[in-house]
């Protein structure tokens, strides 16, 4: 049922809903309401666990273990928390964890910064991690769940990426998906391997250079297979909960006859929808190819773009080179021969507002010639 | 879509102002969003709250620029702060204070509406939080939500004790508003 709630509540709430059985997170700056409010349904016998740990790298730690020893786990935090996290990242894919963390977009420092971006998940997207960035807080609710099934069929932990301030702070409607919906979708964690005194066995063992690429590799490939996962898996919720986002990897809007595309990640692209709503009253054939997976890469949905101009838009920037979507999308459209002009634009860092009439100008520039550039001062 | 800006100084309840009416536009069963201005807030210092009411899902993720409605907890923000920055046309604007809508040296194409929150919520509260006491004037001057709505927001989320004073605040500025 729809209420009026908080971003980080719901996401809390839809945590609790998941049937957790461990916990931990740091639950200071730049934390945000879901440590906080988790940590309130665990004092009131609402979860089985929590633990407010000392750091985010004790956080991950903590469910690292968890997660080895079979439990289903969750942990939040955001920026300098996740960078916090950034060595027990890695050691979590590699051992085949399945885990989920929400991560709330912020900014990272320096200069220190509160604020929404997208440099803090967009710096671990070669971790070994699977990442969904949401639009919306119904977005992230109905995700959550997803992503506990997914990391637990595939042995891929997840990330849900959701915007600082623009998503976690809202206080707005939400359908928040309740234990008795879960439960019909989500079964309780079957662990492939776990530790168990009984039955002794190693993980994250020391991998001589014969094995250690090998290691990586299959972990590269599985992380590309998941792309089936998450589709498949969006169309379960959607029977579920009657909601879904795209196909789970993107999501085309008014793709198939438009002539300028906007596209990008996160809560943005609702504004990119009201702009492009706008620019068709006004006889603008205009599109949206949202990135909802940004790890795997969804590769195939450059072949939506063939003849088309398009602004590729990002809140993260990779220092000395192209931003990172544009590179990859570059290189996807060229690989699959598809023929379209990308311009490339890097804005909204540090929470600079990108707002409806913005990206009506950014699609308006693309529309003339391509651009490279960056939006705002 | 109704957009309304809340200024107040950190501990005022501005936050909460606007969490209040968006709830309460969520119960009578419209789409609503409400969320602070992106800052760190701290006690005293001059902050910022929005609200969006509309009949349909609201899906724009920006602040707030131009207002239909602004509320000012605190006349001596205005001066400090362009209490109304991108007024809308025709808009309203509410200041808690004792002076005459007329001497607050606000003028424009839009209506300035005052009360005595502050007399209010001292009298109703014991302390100078005025944020409810200004939405029982917010609710009059403009019906973006209906009175009993509003009240038994304000109840739950202060629970029996402190709700039952809080709604005597809205009510009392509900009455006290001015032109």
């Amino acid at each position: 049922m729809k209420k009026t709630i908080e971003g980080s509540f719901a996401v809390a709430e839809v945590v609790r809903d998941c049937s957790p059985d461990v916990v931990a997170c740091f639950p200071i700056t730049p934390s945000t309401h879901i440590a906080e409010e988790l940590d309130k349904m665990y004092a009131n016998g609402e979860i089985k666990s929590y633990t407010a740990v000392e750091s985010e790298f004790s956080a991950i730690s903590m469910i690292v273990g968890a997660s080895a020893a079979g439990a289903r786990a969750f942990t939040t935090t955001d920026s300098q928390g996740l960078a916090l996290m950034h060595e027990v990242i890695f050691a979590a894919s590699g051992m085949r964890l399945p885990m989920v963390i929400v991560n709330a977009n912020r900014s990272l420092s320096a200069p220190l910064s509160i604020w929404n971006d997208h440099q803090d998940s967009v710096s671990e997207r070669d971790s070994g991690w699977i990442q969904l960035y949401c639009k919306n807080n119904q977005e992230v609710v109905d995700t959550v769940p997803q992503a506990f099934k997914i990391s637990e069929d595939t042995n891929i932990p997840v990330m849900v990426c959701m915007d600082g301030f623009y998503l976690t702070h809202l206080v707005e409607q939400i359908d928040v998906p309740q234990r008795d919906m879960i439960s019909g979708y989500l079964p309780p964690r079957k662990a492939l391997y776990k530790l168990d005194p009984e039955n002794p066995i190693t993980m994250g063992m020391y991998a001589l250079p014969a094995t250690y690429q090998g290691f990586r590799i299959d972990l590269h490939e599985d992380v590309i297979a998941s792309a089936k996962n998450i589709k498949e898996e969006m169309e379960a919720w959607a029977k579920v909960s009657g909601r879904s986002y795209g196909n789970g990897l993107w999501e085309e809007i008014g793709l198939s006859d438009a002539e300028v595309v906007f596209i990008g990640m996160g809560s943005v692209m609702e504004n990119a929808e009201l702009a492009i709503e706008k620019m068709r009253k006004d006889g603008k054939k205009a599109g949206i190819l949202r990135i909802r997976c940004y790890r795997p890469f969804p590769s195939e949905a450059v072949k939506a773009l063939a003849g088309k101009k398009a602004v590729v838009f990002e809140k993260a920037l990779s220092m000395g080179a192209d931003a990172p979507l544009y590179s990859e999308l570059c290189t996807c459209a060229k690989e699959a021969g598809v023929d379209c002009e990308l311009s490339s634009i890097i804005g909204g860092l540090g929470g600079k507002d990108v707002t409806v009439a913005d990206i009506e100008a950014m699609l308006s520039e693309a529309e003339a010639g391509v651009v490279k550039k960056v939006w705002g001062d | 879509m109704l957009e309304i800006r809340l200024h107040g100084r950190g501990g005022q309840g501005a936050v909460t102002a606007g969490e209040l009416l968006a709830k309460t536009a969520g119960k009578e069963g419209k789409w609503s969003q409400s969320f602070p201005k992106f800052g760190v807030e701290r006690r005293g210092a001059p902050v910022q709250s929005y609200c969006r009411i509309d009949s349909e899902r609201i899906r724009i993720h920006q602040e707030l620029y131009e207002p239909d409605l602004v509320v000012v907890m605190d006349a001596s923000l205005i001066g400090a702060v362009d209490v109304a920055a991108g007024l809308k046309k025709g808009g309203k604007i509410i200041v808690n204070t004792k002076a005459e809508p007329g001497s607050l040296g606000l003028e424009g194409d839009f209506s300035v509406y005052t009360v005595d929150a502050t007399s209010v919520a001292l009298d109703k509260l014991g302390r100078p939080i005025v944020n409810t006491a200004m939405l029982g004037a917010f609710v009059k001057v403009t019906g973006a939500v209906g009175l009993e709505g509003l009240l038994e927001e304000v109840k739950e989320h202060f629970g029996e004790k402190l709700g039952e004073k809080n709604v005597e605040a809205v009510k009392a500025c509900y009455e006290q508003v001015k032109e």
